[in-house]
């Protein structure tokens, strides 16, 4: 698929301080227009301009709230280990400030079929939810909600949640408390399940769910897809050029990029136009044309979407 | 962009239908090469800098008023041809926005839409249509908001819903359909609803097809070109109606093949829709004739290449073995083996005679 960094120019409108680790970050358009709408579950992609990098950082958040009048929503955990994504925004970000994203994409959605709708979320993972609860509070759906939290966290958790009167959301101290192999054997048949959170949580609950018998269309995580990945180098074998691929950019743009002719037409993996031949190198198969013989060969690769497992990738052209 | 539209345009009885040599140019002519075969023909649909089809997010030409008074015509008689299941509710507010959007967007001529949060105010006016309503509220509306924007559009249209590794057809219009229906295909699978196509399964083209248009994103459209033939300009070739038009097919014969017989091409756009996650299909439908066609010399000669050398699986499929022979011969007279250039273009700006 094309990797769209300009699509949306966003302004910070506001930042509210949840917790010393928890922001909300609310976004409008730049221009004042109207912003798509978004269903819950869908994220966008910020081009965060780290002070030290030369290319944005890009960081995918779900959409807690998406109106296209009134704005988007982020709740961001400042993260102790990662690549400074969320550290530029508890730190640097600040009401007014112009931020790129992508349009808002959805791999998380809610099945329409479920007959319940049963949401597990860990920590930061809480963030689709909210955004799925109002949903199924507007359309009257069946649910069951189950949110783990530091137990320090717990009322910052209650007030994001929000729980009305009677509705079964239960926000636990940790995962100690939390009987995940009871909870789905109580399941009334039809439920799906969906989880966010730390992977191994995630994890607990597909390998949970599959042991029971849970079939796997309905077990549901959280997904920001794999646009892109390690930047890596083509070089070319008819003049040994060489041509650096970014880790937001695909190989095809890449080759677009230095100028090199490389015919296209579906840019996503499917028709097989812009196949190129591999003379070196161990390219990483994301396509859905070739077939499992020609992936092991791995004698031609489809830049539209497949990268390299090796630094370097020898292209016969 | 002016159209003048031709209100009193007709597609069945007495199919008082025609192109102007602007609508013969811009024609989405679907063959790119001197031969046809299925495969993955999709890409992005970006609107290009010409004047011809894939000028616009919904293409509004010429026809458009005819074609709407069609649609009217033909629900008026079998209101079944619009069926939307329940839980696609909010798919077909998500149309309603898409298409008026867009509409607005590219012919602020023809079309305007303001909105003020929830109260929105729309207006068609080659169709006469000033209408406030609120969005959301289907009370405030003649019509559902699918049947109410698709009224007001070109070519048939299916919502997808997308679950299970799969797309549903949970939803759709069909008017001007190439011998499909609403009816039997609702609630079918992907691979379902493509059950009768010939060769394509074996060679692969669906299971890649449906990877790809699972991952559509919102604001990012995809195209294909597809066609198939029709006697008259018909735009109801519906199952349900196939004892009125079947029979044409044998009505056909040399001196009446150029001017009868019509080349019928689907521009299928594929949209993701942002709050339903739901997939719109559409499927816009350009009739031209034989004698249309050959006015451009390279058309001519790659039309009768393609019919020519077109697998019978496939000519059968598209119901054009009873008078391919005939078409085949009539062809012949307008193909002098000079090579043709790629791409679909017509490599002319103005018509001969």
């Amino acid at each position: 698929m094309i990797i769209d960094s300009q699509a949306l120019t966003l302004r910070v409108a506001a930042i509210d301080r949840l917790s010393p680790d928890l922001a909300a970050v609310h976004l409008v358009a730049a221009d004042g227009a109207r912003l798509p709408p978004a269903a819950p579950g869908a994220h966008i992609t910020l081009s965060l301009p780290l002070p030290v990098a030369a290319r944005p950082l890009r960081n995918s958040y779900t959409l807690v709230a998406a109106d296209p009048e009134t704005g988007y929503r982020l709740v961001i955990r400042r993260a102790a280990r990662s690549r400074g994504g969320s550290q530029f925004i508890h730190d640097r970000l600040a009401p007014g400030d112009l931020i790129s994203a992508t349009m808002p994409h959805n791999l998380f959605a809610l099945h329409s079929q479920a007959k319940k709708h049963l949401l597990i979320g860990g920590g930061i993972g809480v963030t689709p939810l909210i955004a799925f609860l109002a949903r199924l509070r507007a359309t009257g759906a069946r649910f069951e909600l189950h949110q783990i939290a530091a137990p320090a966290d717990l009322p910052v958790f209650a007030q994001l949640i929000d729980p009305r009167a009677g509705e079964p959301v239960h926000i636990h101290p940790g995962r100690a408390g939390f009987a995940l192999e009871a909870l789905l054997r109580a399941q009334p048949l039809g439920t799906h399940v969906y989880c966010c959170g730390p992977a191994g949580l995630m994890d607990a609950v597909e390998a949970t769910a599959a042991r029971l018998g849970w079939p796997a269309s309905h077990v549901h995580r959280e997904d920001f897809g794999a646009a892109g990945g390690e930047p890596f180098t083509l070089r070319l074998a008819s003049d040994d050029r060489t041509i650096a691929v970014a880790a937001d950019q695909t190989m095809l743009e890449a080759l677009e990029a230095a100028g090199i002719d490389a015919p296209s037409l579906c840019r996503g993996g499917a028709c097989g136009v812009c196949l190129m031949p591999v003379r070196e190198g161990q390219p990483e198969h994301r396509d859905h044309y070739l077939g499992e013989d020609e992936r092991r060969e791995g004698r031609c690769v489809m830049p539209c979407v497949s990268r390299s497992r090796s630094p370097v990738l020898v292209l016969d052209i | 962009m002016t159209t003048l539209f031709k209100p009193d345009e007709t597609f069945r009885d007495d199919y008082r239908y025609a192109n102007s040599e602007a609508a013969i140019l811009r024609f989405p002519f679907p063959f790119g090469e001197d031969g046809y075969m299925y495969g993955v023909n999709m890409e992005p649909h970006a609107p290009d800098r010409s004047d011809g089809a894939f000028v616009a997010a919904f293409d509004v030409d010429e026809h458009y008023v005819a074609e709407c008074a069609e649609r009217a015509e033909a629900l008026a008689l079998e209101p079944g041809r619009c069926i939307v299941l329940p839980h696609m509710r909010e798919a077909q507010w998500d149309t309603l926005e898409l298409i008026m959007e867009s509409l607005a967007a590219d012919y602020p001529d023809h079309f305007a839409l303001t909105r003020s949060g929830d109260d929105w105010h729309w207006i068609n006016r080659p169709l006469g249509i000033d209408q406030p309503f609120r969005f959301g509220d289907e009370t405030t509306l003649p019509h559902p908001p699918f049947e109410y924007i698709v009224r007001q559009a070109q070519g048939d249209f299916t919502l997808q819903d997308q679950r299970d590794g799969t797309l549903y057809i949970d939803g759709g219009i069909a008017t001007t359909p190439a011998d499909w229906s609403i009816a039997f295909d609702v609630g079918m699978t992907f691979h379902e609803w493509h059950g009768p196509v010939p060769l394509a399964h074996q060679a692969g083209v669906f299971d890649r097809a449906l990877q790809y248009l699972m991952r559509v994103r919102y604001g990012h459209p995809v195209r294909r070109l597809n066609w198939t033939m029709t006697i008259n300009p018909r735009l109801d070739t519906s199952p349900e109606n196939y004892p009125i038009w079947g029979p044409d097919r044998a009505s056909l014969t040399p001196a009446t093949i150029g001017s009868k017989l019509f080349l019928r091409v689907e521009l299928q756009t594929f949209h993701r829709l942002p709050r339903s996650n739901a997939l719109l299909f559409g499927i816009r439908t350009y009739l031209a004739s034989i004698d249309d066609l050959t006015r451009v010399p390279k058309w001519g000669r790659r039309l009768h290449r393609v019919i020519r050398d077109l697998h019978p699986d496939i000519a059968g499929y598209k119901g054009l073995t009873r008078y391919r022979e005939m078409l085949i011969a009539h062809l012949a007279k307008f193909d002098d083996g000079a090579i043709t250039s790629p791409g679909i273009g017509p490599d002319l700006t103005t018509l001969g005679t």
